[in-house]
């Protein structure tokens, strides 16, 4: 599993209601999140990016509340990854729940800059900073959770695997 | 404590922190904004039945009464589900209040419960003892085909607060108050446990507002050992067998903080994080356009009594709009008959219904680009209750009531 895209960067504490206002959570569709995702941190976001690229945040990614549609508007629109030292627990769970991969890593946030080129190998944990040359670990994905993202997530993962059964 | 929930539900004789179990859960919870993805996971998943109707509740609570199309729709799809699948604790219209107000006062959660929510405040539910926390809707989804779900136990940060409470300092201001010490996410993962003299003393309201903002430091869950406060306010209520739990003495913690809440005072917090907490004595001078007093932190009765002792005879400052929003149907009726509602309108407040309205910036209080609000609801992030440019401090309801009488951040002892 390896991601290669251009850097987003954010600060530490990225809440929820910055990943998606809650004025807009009057639907769930993706699409529809996605206009709005990172808007009040950055109103030009979702026109900005592009399909592939990578968020990289300081600590505590993801706080505050439990609203599902925070993985879902990154995810559709179009961020491959999201690298921060650390995530706030429900936002964590939440993001592999819906596929959207996301990796701790404490350097990154000191050693990626806003529009540099990275490269994530999620079976080693290894992000390169293709701009900068610079190398640093995250912890790795393990394979089960790898297939779960590259299924688009726990249910239909679930699914899956319940086919596969049957 | 979280500990010895977790191990009775994972049907173990003990659990440590780092374990992860598979444990059965009481109570699971979703609201029209975050039920209808776990609904739409139900039905993807093939489901045909959930795991018992009389364990799940529905509560259309946010963007309620429906703020447009779209809401409604939302909340037309929890009644949908509920009436197919017979879903016995299903409120909305009339019936509905704010969802961590209205299940403690039904008695739908009790002690020694494991309750999971679709919604980050169900950490509230541990002032009774419980093991509560909140999830996505998949985790929810998952939890009502199944009846179970899994947890890394986690360690727990015990939180001891000592001496007397100061004049006007209630369960917000001690929590407010922790969270600027350790952080927004200073309990990350963790369980924490608010203990001593003070929390004893200390009544189920406040108690509920305390567990609520756990999640504010990063936690997994707000326990408070359940004793005859918590008996007082669950017996007549439960129409089930509850457990109470509590830490032995000699239990380990990740982490032992105390507190002499002589040093406490009213705490503010500023924006945009609950951490950047200030004494009110510090304050200096912060003019508002908006009060809000209610939500699932501090929209209870005792909440309301408090405001409605410092408004008795006050008006609102020109041009500061005051929204006071009982949080329950039966706390919005207790104010009326106590003559609350009275004194709000006489000092020219608007009364809402039971809804999360401004909290989360939905409806019934929006702010404009550069107002201020102050609020006793728990968050301040950019653009909480409106406009991206707009700012929300959080209090306590006593200052919150004095504060739209002063037309700024201001105590009491003032008027």
């Amino acid at each position: 599993m390896k991601f290669k895209g251009k850097v987003w960067k954010f600060g530490a504490n990225i809440d929820t209601d910055l990943i998606i206002p809650a004025r807009y959570l009057n639907t769930s569709e993706p699409e529809e999140l996605a206009k709005h995702c990172m808007e009040d941190a950055d109103p030009e976001f979702a026109s900005k990016v592009s399909p592939g690229d990578i968020i990289v945040a300081e600590r505590n990614f993801g706080c505050g509340s439990s609203r599902e549609h925070a993985p879902i508007a990154l995810k559709a629109a179009g961020v491959a990854c999201v690298i921060a030292p650390s995530f706030a627990r429900i936002f964590y769970r939440n993001a592999f729940n819906m596929g959207l991969p996301i990796f701790e890593c404490a350097e990154a946030p000191d050693m990626i800059s806003e529009g540099d080129e990275i490269e994530v190998d999620g079976d080693t944990g290894t992000i390169r900073n293709l701009t900068t040359g610079q190398e640093m670990k995250a912890r790795p994905i393990p394979a089960f959770m790898q297939e779960l993202i590259a299924d688009g997530g726990l249910i239909p993962h679930v699914l899956k695997e319940k086919q596969h059964k049957g | 404590m979280a500990e010895k929930i977790l191990a009775a539900h994972a049907g173990c004789d003990f659990v440590s922190p780092g374990d992860l179990v598979q444990v059965d859960v009481d109570i699971a919870l979703g609201n029209d904004i975050t039920a209808p993805i776990a609904i739409k996971i139900f039905r993807e998943a093939g489901a045909k039945e959930v795991f018992d109707r009389t364990r799940i509740a529905l509560v259309a609570d946010h963007f309620t009464p429906n703020k447009d199309i779209k809401s409604a729709e939302q909340v037309r799809m929890l009644r949908e589900f509920a009436e197919e699948h017979a879903i016995l604790h299903h409120y909305e219209g009339g019936d509905v209040g704010v969802e961590h107000c209205l299940l403690p006062e039904k008695g739908i959660v009790l002690p020694g419960d494991i309750v999971i929510g679709a919604d980050s405040h169900t950490c509230t539910y541990g002032a009774l003892g419980a093991f509560a926390t909140g999830v996505g809707s998949t985790d929810l989804a998952a939890t009502m085909i199944t009846g179970k779900t899994w947890f890394k136990v986690p360690e727990t940060i015990k939180f001891v607060f000592k001496g007397e409470r100061l004049p006007f300092v209630s369960g917000k201001d001690l929590i407010l108050y922790a969270i600027g010490d350790i952080g927004v996410d200073g309990a990350l993962y963790m369980a924490m446990e608010f203990t001593g003299p003070v929390i004893d003393a200390l009544p189920m309201a406040d108690r509920f507002t305390m567990s609520n903002m756990a999640i504010e430091a990063g936690g997994k869950a707000g326990l408070i050992a359940p004793d005859a406060v918590t008996e007082a306010y669950v017996s007549g209520r439960a129409s089930r067998p509850y457990t109470f739990y509590a830490s032995d003495e000699d239990a380990s913690y990740a982490k032992v903080i105390e507190y002499d809440c002589a040093n406490i005072e009213p705490q503010i917090a500023f924006p945009h994080l609950p951490e950047n907490t200030v004494g009110l004595s510090e304050v200096g001078t912060v003019e508002l356009d908006q009060v809000v007093i209610g939500s699932c932190t501090n929209g209870r009765i005792e909440d309301l009594e408090v405001a409605a002792s410092v408004l008795k005879g006050q008006k609102v400052a020109k041009g500061l709009r005051l929204i006071v929003l009982p949080a329950t149907p039966a706390i919005w009726k207790e104010a009326l008959e106590k003559g609350y509602l009275a004194i709000f309108m006489e000092a020219g407040a608007i009364i809402g219904p039971p809804t999360c309205g401004p909290c989360l910036g939905g409806h019934m209080g929006i702010l404009a680009k550069g107002e201020r609000a102050l609020a006793t609801t728990n968050r301040n992030f950019v653009g909480r209750m409106g406009h991206p440019e707009s700012e929300v401090y959080l209090s306590g309801p006593a200052v919150a009531a004095a504060s739209a009488v002063l037309g700024r951040i201001g105590s009491p002892a003032e008027l």
